[in-house]
């Protein structure tokens, strides 16, 4: 079977196809695109294959995780987080009674 | 946790929840290590963005006026922790439309649409984003495995929404064609 040879028309929605997926066209574009997909099965197939490729990476949790937090790393977590609360003090943003004390337990 | 979730977490941790504050941290750090481990390849890198990522967001919290706006503004940090420990990379996807984007061999009907991905086919797409050029890749992880919007995305990357959706459709179409290769080789739902 030859190859298909996209035409003017399958050029021209190439380029938006992903705004298409995405919801981001004029609705008239939309529909032209519509009209267009509904005559052309390899640009039905193209149309397709990419929304599953976006609907994939959506789903997409690599493998690889962090390892577990030191006890360093977290105590500088919580230092910059006690500072940030200190910060909202002064702002009166927060709470006297939330505030980080010297004794306070995160 | 979702956006909604996340926005919750950070007003508790804005009004002084101790218990939002492992929450917090679990969450957003290895939703950042996700990013910046597809960014820089490199594990201790990404472990290295991340804690550092964190760290800047605690120290500038008071500039996040808007809780709403959690994900994009820590992402925006990310993006700057990144930028110093960048990798140069090779693989540049085409721009153009041609016969090759019409494979008439491999067959989508089995991948997943709301299943959870094969470890395999996981492994082919880490390995597909993972070669996307710098630019492409960070505005793919962005606005497909992140979900941010082209605004918001644009608005993390400095960058116009007009060149947000250029990026982003030529990764997803090098990514695509990634998938077909794989497909070829290994096709689903065959058994």
């Amino acid at each position: 079977m030859a190859p298909f040879r996209p035409d003017e028309k399958c050029e021209e929605i190439f380029a938006l196809l992903s705004e298409f997926l995405n919801g981001e066209l004029p609705s008239e574009v939309c529909e032209r695109i519509g009209r267009h997909i509904a005559d052309c099965q390899p640009c039905a197939v193209l149309v397709e294959s990419l929304r599953k490729t976006v609907d994939i990476c959506r789903q997409f949790r690599p493998g690889i995780q962090p390892g577990p937090l030191g006890e360093q790393a977290r105590n500088r977590l919580m230092e910059a987080c006690r500072g940030m609360l200190a910060g909202r003090k002064r702002a009166d943003y927060v709470p006297t009674c939330l505030l980080p004390t010297g004794n306070m337990c995160w | 946790m979702d956006r909604t979730d996340e926005t919750e977490l950070a007003r508790r941790l804005m009004s002084g929840d101790a218990n939002a504050f492992d929450a917090f941290v679990d969450h957003f750090r290895a939703k950042i290590f996700r990013y910046t481990w597809l960014m820089c390849g490199q594990r201790e890198d990404a472990e290295d963005v991340a804690q550092d990522t964190l760290l800047q967001a605690f120290a500038s919290f008071g500039q996040l006026r808007e809780p709403e706006r959690i994900r994009p503004w820590i992402f925006r940090i990310a993006r700057n922790a990144c930028l110093t420990k960048r990798r140069k990379s090779v693989f540049a996807p085409s721009q153009e439309l041609s016969a090759e984007e019409f494979p008439p061999v491999a067959d989508w009907s089995g991948l997943p649409d709301r299943q959870f991905l094969q470890a395999e086919l996981r492994h082919v797409l880490e390995h597909s984003i993972g070669a996307l050029p710098e630019n492409y890749k960070a505005v793919m992880l962005l606005r497909d495995v992140e979900e941010l919007s082209t605004h918001e995305t644009a608005g993390i990357l400095d960058l116009t929404e007009d060149v947000v959706k250029t990026r982003l459709h030529r990764a997803r179409l090098a990514v695509r064609r990634k998938l077909v290769e794989y497909l070829r080789v290994r096709p689903l739902g065959g058994g």
